[in-house]
């Protein structure tokens, strides 16, 4: 707590406030623009980030992750399309709200609530992620292995597609993670004799590949689509009436977006789902839920931001990513030299609490852009897709193969971008390929060295108390989504 | 009747293997089973060098995980089908085919050239008409990304016919 101080260090760096400022603008472009959003703008811009020291790269992306979550209520509000998944539950109200008239006052409880939200989560992410690196220190390679578990069980319960084929897609990342030479054999595994192939598959082509290419594949498909946008004249700050309906609301899905921000593998969209269902619970005109509720809104808004700085705690305690963006921010670490985990906490307090101090100054700067700018923001839905689109793909091409400067990687890319469009269509989501991806070194090399460390005794993992607790945690999530549908 | 019953029951069982659980499950469980035929011709590590398990046998559970999982998928879309899917339309062969046009070009005439070749036909097939714009898209924009990745990241593109005058 001594290094609370270092919060405020971004402020008086010229350089992070320009990083920041333009890390917001950007995101919010990402987060309206549907298809795009935070993961694979995060994606696209890693390769630009290697011109920057590691703290302005990571400030970078996290400006571009809180932004951009805000950002995606912009379209979902106007023009009845989440511009993130994430926004998906503030389509619900938030489009009837305007289709009344009123999408200035939808937008201001909007931003008002994601800030709200955001900066709760930065301040649980402030006080928990040291205390849960803390804990980390207690962990040697089986306990690893089994948080890795608990992550990769958690994919079961996250939104989109059915638990087993979430299960089957997080697997299958787990399985890229293995292509390549055997880190601790080195022998050759599902290389074909491409020598490209000996490095293993790196993170960016997959990322790119499974959200910009296969989005590209998807709006291919709806180059016909017409979107019916509501007029917008101004963002209105929220009355004192919708504050006094909303408050509750507010409070309540900060705290749901933060928690299931810091379980593993779960993220904004999860949470503003939850959030929406609690607050049409504990609403008292629930059968306004779905015709324009303020509290809708708010409910879910205040949650999918709430979950960027919940997201952050695993991520840099632990290195297990919250969320897909997480995952793209940490590869952004580790591609810059920097180790996630509790001695990131000891021996480079000023990195972080600058991480934290950003994070608190992007939701500010996307308050203050988002409703003076929302009106700008969303002229950029505008941009027809037969321009747009291809420009996306002359950027992911070279951001692609700039951080190898290998063609292979871009033909990757394109195959993954195929895989990814048919996962999709076949309701498999492509956010636990990249969670299964990023986990599986650990998972592999946490159970080799465990099992080299037990003499190969299996029953050994059951013998230690924090692995046996991730187990039990593991079977909690795997039965979570059977509860659920039985109930 | 007995006839025609049989002849609906074959139907009904026929239908079965077009539908998209059976075809995704078949597609999931080939390549996975052919993944793990290769997992089997993976080096084996001699004992004493041998740390926890061989290099195959984590790929081996995985890919057993997937078949097992995507088994367990198919029977569950037996009892709650997947919803069926809308046919592709035609601008979806063609941006595919524009990602094979790309490969081929990039790799044999010139990256940036395959950039420019894919922009235009996807633009194009989705409907833009105006020259400006699709020139624009085509050339003005990648030439802009090529610039700044050279210039900014020092990144050296593959040669080709376009490239090499570039670098002169």
């Amino acid at each position: 707590m001594e290094n609370l101080g270092l919060i405020f260090a971004p402020l008086f760096s010229y350089k992070l406030l320009i990083v920041l400022f333009f890390g917001t603008i950007f995101g919010l472009i990402l987060g309206v623009l549907p298809g795009l959003g935070p993961t694979t703008g995060g994606a696209l811009i890693l390769p630009f980030t290697m011109t920057l020291d590691p703290l302005s790269a990571i400030v970078l992306l996290t400006a571009i992750y809180c932004a951009g979550t805000y950002g995606g209520a912009i379209t979902a509000i106007l023009i009845n399309t989440p511009g993130t998944p994430a926004a998906a539950a503030t389509c619900l109200d938030g489009y009837p709200l305007a289709q009344k008239g009123e999408a200035g006052r939808a937008l201001g409880m909007a931003t008002v609530s994601s800030v709200i939200g955001g900066i709760a989560s930065v301040i649980v992410l402030i006080f928990f992620a040291p205390l849960l690196a803390n804990l980390a220190y207690e962990f040697g390679q089986p306990e690893y292995f089994a948080l890795a578990i608990f992550g990769l069980t958690m994919l079961a319960s996250i939104g989109e597609g059915s638990p087993i084929k979430n299960l089957i897609a997080g697997a299958f990342g787990i399985l890229i993670s293995t292509v390549g030479k055997d880190f601790m054999t080195s022998i050759d595994r599902f290389t074909f004799g491409i020598n490209e192939l000996t490095e293993g598959i790196g993170f960016i082509p997959v990322v790119v590949g499974l959200f910009a290419i296969s989005e590209m594949l998807t709006q291919s498909t709806l180059i016909n689509q017409i979107f019916n946008r509501v007029a917008l004249k101004a963002v209105k700050l929220p009355s004192i009436d919708d504050y006094k309906k909303t408050w509750k609301t507010i409070i309540r899905s900060s705290g749901i977006g933060s928690f299931i921000g810091v379980l593993p593998a779960e993220g904004g969209t999860v949470a503003s789902l939850i959030g929406y269902a609690e607050a049409k619970r504990w609403s008292k005109k629930p059968e306004d839920f779905g015709k324009g509720s303020i509290e809708g809104i708010a409910g879910a808004e205040a949650a999918n931001n709430a979950a960027t700085g919940g997201a952050m705690v695993p991520t840099l305690a632990l290195g297990i990513p919250g969320s897909a963006t997480t995952a793209v921010i940490l590869t952004g670490l580790i591609i810059h030299g920097v180790r996630p985990g509790p001695d990131l906490f000891r021996e480079q307090p000023e990195f972080l609490y600058g991480i934290f101090g950003s994070m608190l100054i992007a939701n500010i700067l996307f308050f203050v852009l988002g409703f003076f700018g929302a009106k700008i923001f969303a002229r950029i839905t505008l941009v027809p897709n037969k321009l747009l689109w291809p420009m996306i793909f002359a950027v992911s091409v070279c951001g692609t193969y700039s951080l190898n400067q290998s063609i292979i990687d871009v033909w990757l890319m394109l195959l993954f971008g195929v895989i990814g469009f048919f996962m999709r269509r076949y309701g498999f989501s492509v956010v636990p390929v990249i969670i299964g991806l990023i986990l599986g070194e650990l998972v592999e090399g946490t159970l080799r060295q465990s099992l080299v460390i037990f003499d190969g005794n299996w029953l050994m993992f059951l013998q230690r108390p924090i692995v046996l607790t991730f187990f039990v945690l593991s079977l909690i999530a795997l039965s979570f989504p059977l509860i659920k549908r039985k109930k | 009747m007995n006839d025609v019953h049989n002849e609906k029951g074959t139907n009904k069982s026929l239908s079965l293997f077009f539908k998209s659980s059976f075809i995704v499950s078949v597609v999931i469980i080939v390549i996975s089973s052919i993944l793990l035929y290769f997992t089997f011709t993976f080096d084996i590590v001699p004992p004493i060098l041998n740390r926890g398990i061989q290099p195959a046998t984590f790929p081996k559970a995985l890919l057993i995980l997937i078949i097992t999982l995507t088994l367990l998928t198919y029977f569950i879309s037996l009892k709650k089908p997947w919803k069926s899917e809308k046919k592709l339309p035609n601008s979806f062969y063609i941006t595919l085919l524009s990602f094979v046009v790309f490969i081929t070009v990039s790799k044999f005439l010139d990256f940036f050239l395959g950039i420019a070749l894919l922009s235009i036909i996807v633009s194009y097939f989705w409907g833009e008409r105006r020259v400006a714009y699709l020139i624009i898209v085509s050339i003005i924009f990648p030439l802009i990304v090529f610039v700044f990745f050279e210039t900014i990241l020092g990144l050296r593109f593959p040669p080709g016919i376009i490239t090499n005058l570039y670098y002169g």
